[in-house]
């Protein structure tokens, strides 16, 4: 050992965070035959990809990007799709349930239909239809409970079913990625960060997110006690419903006649966290599908949601 | 009753308060305990003590304790912590699972298991990550049995900080007389099993007396208040961070043919740029050229970073190898004493092959008989002759290459193992290497002159080996007879290894076990295989009736000279022929474990030919073998 130069601080929680994804990443593409990361375009989905450029830097990640698209998003989460997927030189799979697109599912006439048909089913089938055998997703153990007992690398029958009960133990830095023909698993790189270190990590390495987390005046209605976002012309507005310009900003983002916004002035990061940090309620709040029943995620997930 | 209540800084002055916590540090840590020591509501009380519980999850929490809490109408912290919904309805937490909170100074990850004594594995998964660990002892009830067990499942884990956190204070008064007598009795015990440190507190989780602030109840204790210890203690990285250098190279980063990056986390000590560097097992050496990162290179990386190094030199170096200090290189070697603890329903089967994963290292490995399994609730040795779900042993490993690897003491990263099953996939058990065993450091493999490619050239042939499987009768050791004359015929070197030349001599200390029948068939494979080595065209007729062993003499040959021959034949007709009378015989009870009665026969899933005995004589049958088997053979036959 040198004693005379100086060794660097201890790790802070964020590197040593960033090093465990890392190191997850890598594991899965030296084992897996064909891994693909799932990108929703969302906070946790940029964190994920960059971290993923940060692994196999000089190379671009050797692997695509699968978006599962309803359709029904942001305006603004698509152009950042293709932004990013460009920018990190890799592949990007877009994938549309052919069978919802048939029946014409949409937020507004199906509820939960709509993000069974376009988000559940369709997500297996692209898995099945490309044949990946590992999918990386954001998902964090923080956001739910159910989540906080699944393993990072979360093992799926070959009809995508989570079996609670009977999951792989992982002990140490040690991940066992085997599994038969038809099998697959799915992988949580970012299992042990919390939303305020996604944010701090944003912040730190200056990720480029979806403008729709910052406030700015948008077209917007109230309706069932939630504010909604007027992003195209495909908003049907009640009888006497008249689009309302407000200062909102999103905590989570999906398909947006479905997302909740909130009234805020907050416009940059600092002032986003300030504002999180300060809130008192949870953040799935603004999402309509955990309030179906208490355990509704957890049954979603055996199903094959992701 | 509060909710989140911000930090007043978070208004005041948001850039401040993120560069605070930008610089904190990360400590994982496990409590133990069983339903009752509270030990959910003590999580649940540094969750809620440290501002991590929301408005919405409040509510929730006030009508589920008052719907299903075990507090009356007080607010029952465990409902915060317990996950699945099966579980919430048991009351009881069956997994591990993981929890998080932060303070000013430190982020924290609590691996929350369960004190049943059937979930050892879970005890010992939440251990594996921990760098400290909680063991909560109920004050009315002082040390138990599941305390001490606790205990000696952290220190096997190498768990480096105890805290034996004596919980219910409130119920006994705050006596501190009642605190010295637990603590003396751990100390006792705590001393027998070879733990040199603890820090005793004396807590109320459901109060909250030394949780987060001191308790005015119990002035007499002069020790740190948890969550002041739990912000203190040193981390494992960064005590890693001193030993010598090894990073064991998950992947190797080649994207054109100017760069060529070895991809890893760094296991322990620090690297430089221009640091001599040996790759491991080759023995090659080099010096760190750079330390590659996107943004811009680094001059230094510590033990805990994920980084990609290039090294000054073209040196071979692959997934699996381990680039370590060059003057303080970790060993290599291929037998090993473990300790072993056994995670699946299913029991281990000495003889068996499993996959053996350790750092990014995966070998097939054998183990041997244990030496004797502990008692986690006495500690004490007992003979034992395999091991179960939740058992903990000590057994030799054999691998069938050399691994590199550290004593388990000294790197958790290097001596730390998880065992696969070779068929199920699933993760069945998990080790700590102890030390390698001598005589296999000091046998290294002989480079032969002569290779195996030799060998066949020389015999005008391609090496085969005809591996026949079914049923006692089905007709194996006759198809296998006839199957050789006819190679002998075209002037083939062959040779058939049966019941008779194999259980009467090299096997005769086996029996018909499932222990014995995997050992029988792993020597016949070795055999086989270095017959073929030899140059031969091997016959085996064997029951060999479990799918992981053929699985194994499978993978002890080279890619296509496996050929797994099913005699099948259904076990009525087996019954009916029964040539040697052994049917009759285990039907009147007289053989034990005989297969398709008495013990299992695994058919092949994908045999590479299937012979039906009851459409096809056994004449045509070794005619079809050996056509089918020409068929894929080089023109040299």
């Amino acid at each position: 050992m040198d004693s005379a130069t100086a060794s660097p601080a201890p790790l802070t929680h964020l590197q040593r965070l960033e090093a465990e994804s890392i190191h997850i990443l890598r594991e899965v593409v030296a084992e897996a035959e064909r891994p693909v990361m799932l990108y929703s375009i969302g906070k946790d989905s940029a964190v994920m990809l960059h971290l993923a450029r940060k692994a196999f830097y000089p190379a671009p990640p050797p692997f695509p990007l699968l978006h599962v698209d309803t359709t029904w998003k942001f305006k603004a989460m698509y152009e950042l799709r293709e932004r990013s997927a460009a920018k990190a030189g890799m592949e990007l799979l877009v994938h549309q349930n052919p069978e919802a697109k048939a029946r014409g599912i949409n937020p507004f006439d199906h509820g939960g239909l709509h993000t069974d048909l376009w988000k559940t089913e369709g997500l297996k089938q692209a898995l099945d239809k490309y044949g990946f055998d590992a999918a990386f997703g954001g998902a964090r153990r923080d956001e739910e409970k159910s989540r906080a007992k699944e393993r990072i690398f979360s093992f799926r029958t070959a009809s995508h079913r989570w079996d609670p009960k009977n999951q792989r133990p992982e002990l140490w830095r040690l991940y066992n990625a085997r599994k038969a023909k038809g099998e697959s698993i799915r992988v949580f790189p970012l299992s042990n960060w919390t939303e305020l270190d996604i944010w701090q990590y944003i912040l730190a390495e200056g990720i480029e997110i979806v403008p729709l987390y910052f406030a700015a005046t948008r077209p917007t209605v109230e309706r069932d006690g939630m504010l909604l976002m007027v992003d195209d012309e495909r908003f049907r507005l009640h009888p006497g419903e008249v689009p309302v310009e407000r200062s909102i900003r999103f905590r989570t983002l999906g398909c947006y006649p479905l997302t909740g916004a909130v009234e805020s002035t907050a416009n940059t990061l600092e002032s986003v966290i300030q504002e999180m940090l300060l809130t008192t309620t949870s953040e799935r709040q603004g999402r309509a599908i955990d309030h179906d029943q208490t355990a509704s995620m957890e049954k979603k997930k055996q199903e094959g949601y992701f | 009753m509060t909710a989140y209540r911000p930090d007043a800084l978070i208004a005041s002055d948001i850039s401040a308060y993120l560069e605070l916590h930008q610089h904190k540090s990360l400590l994982r840590f496990l409590t133990c305990g069983s339903v009752d020591d509270g030990k959910s509501t003590l999580i649940g009380r540094l969750l809620y003590d440290s501002k991590q519980i929301f408005e919405d999850q409040l509510s929730a929490l006030e009508s589920d304790s008052k719907r299903v809490g075990t507090q009356g109408q007080a607010i029952d912290f465990a409902l915060l912590v317990d996950g699945l919904a099966a579980e919430r309805e048991q009351g009881i937490t069956i997994d591990v699972a993981y929890r998080f909170f932060a303070t000013e100074k430190r982020k924290f990850i609590v691996a929350d298991t369960p004190g049943h004594e059937q979930y050892t594995r879970n005890m010992v998964t939440g251990a594996s990550t921990a760098d400290l660990a909680v063991i909560l002892i109920d004050a009315r009830k002082g040390v138990l049995t599941q305390t001490k067990r606790h205990s000696f499942l952290a220190h096997l884990l190498g768990i480096r900080h105890l805290v034996v956190a004596v919980n219910k204070m409130d119920l006994v008064d705050y006596d501190q007389a009642v605190f010295d007598r637990i603590v003396d009795a751990y100390a006792e015990f705590a001393q027998s099993i070879g733990i040199q440190d603890f820090t005793p507190i004396p807590i109320s989780g459901f109060q909250g007396d030394n949780v987060t602030t001191r308790s005015d109840a119990m002035p007499w204790f002069g020790g740190p208040v948890l969550l002041d210890h739990l912000e203190s203690v040193e981390v494992n990285g960064d005590i890693d961070r001193i030993k010598p250098f090894r990073m064991p190279v998950q992947w190797v980063n080649r994207p054109n043919l100017d760069f060529r990056g070895f991809a890893g986390l760094i296991a322990s000590g620090t690297i430089r740029p221009g640091d001599p560097v040996r790759i491991l097992p080759s023995g090659r050496t080099s010096t760190v050229a750079r330390i590659v990162a996107m943004g811009g290179d680094k001059d230094i990386a510590v033990a805990g970073e994920s980084v990609t190094l290039t090294l000054a030199d073209e040196v071979d170096c692959s997934r699996g190898d381990v680039i370590a200090t060059a003057d303080a290189p970790p060993q290599a070697a291929d037998q090993f004493k473990a300790t072993i603890v056994w995670m699946d329903p299913a029991e281990l089967l000495p003889g068996r092959a499993y996959w053996l994963k350790l750092g990014t290292q995966t070998v097939s490995a054998v183990i041997r008989a244990p030496e004797y399994a502990i008692d986690v609730n006495t500690m004490a040795r007992a003979p034992a002759k395999t091991l179960a779900l939740n058992d903990i042993g000590v057994a030799e490993i054999v691998t069938d290459r050399g691994i590199v690897f550290e004593p388990y003491a000294e790197s958790h990263d290097l001596g730390g193992f998880i065992l696969i099953d070779k068929l199920t996939n699933a993760t069945v058990g998990a080790g700590m290497l102890d030390f390698a065993l001598r005589r296999a450091q000091n046998v290294h493999w002989q480079a032969v002159e002569i290779t195996r490619e030799a060998h066949a050239q020389q015999k005008g042939q391609q090496p085969r080996l005809l591996w026949f499987t079914g049923l006692s009768g089905s007709g194996k050791s006759t198809i296998a007879n006839l199957v050789e004359k006819k190679l002998h015929a075209l002037g083939k070197h062959s040779f058939l290894l049966d019941g008779d030349n194999i259980r009467h001599g090299l096997n005769r200390d086996l029996g018909f076990s499932d222990q014995d029948r995997v050992e029988n068939i792993r020597r016949i494979g070795e055999v086989a295989k270095l017959m073929t080595d030899a140059g031969l065209i091997v016959l085996t007729a064997f029951i060999s009736p479990f799918r992981a062993e053929r699985a194994m003499v499978r993978s002890l040959l080279p890619e296509g000279e496996f050929f797994e021959i099913f005699v099948d034949t259904p076990i009525e007709e087996a019954e009916r022929r029964d040539v040697k009378g052994l049917y009759k015989k285990a039907r009147a009870g007289e053989i034990a474990n005989f297969t398709g009665i008495s013990s299992p026969y695994e058919p092949p899933l994908a045999p590479e030919i299937r012979i039906d005995t009851t459409r096809t004589s056994p004449e045509e049958a070794a005619e079809q073998i050996v056509e089918a088997i020409m068929g894929v053979w080089s023109p040299m036959l």
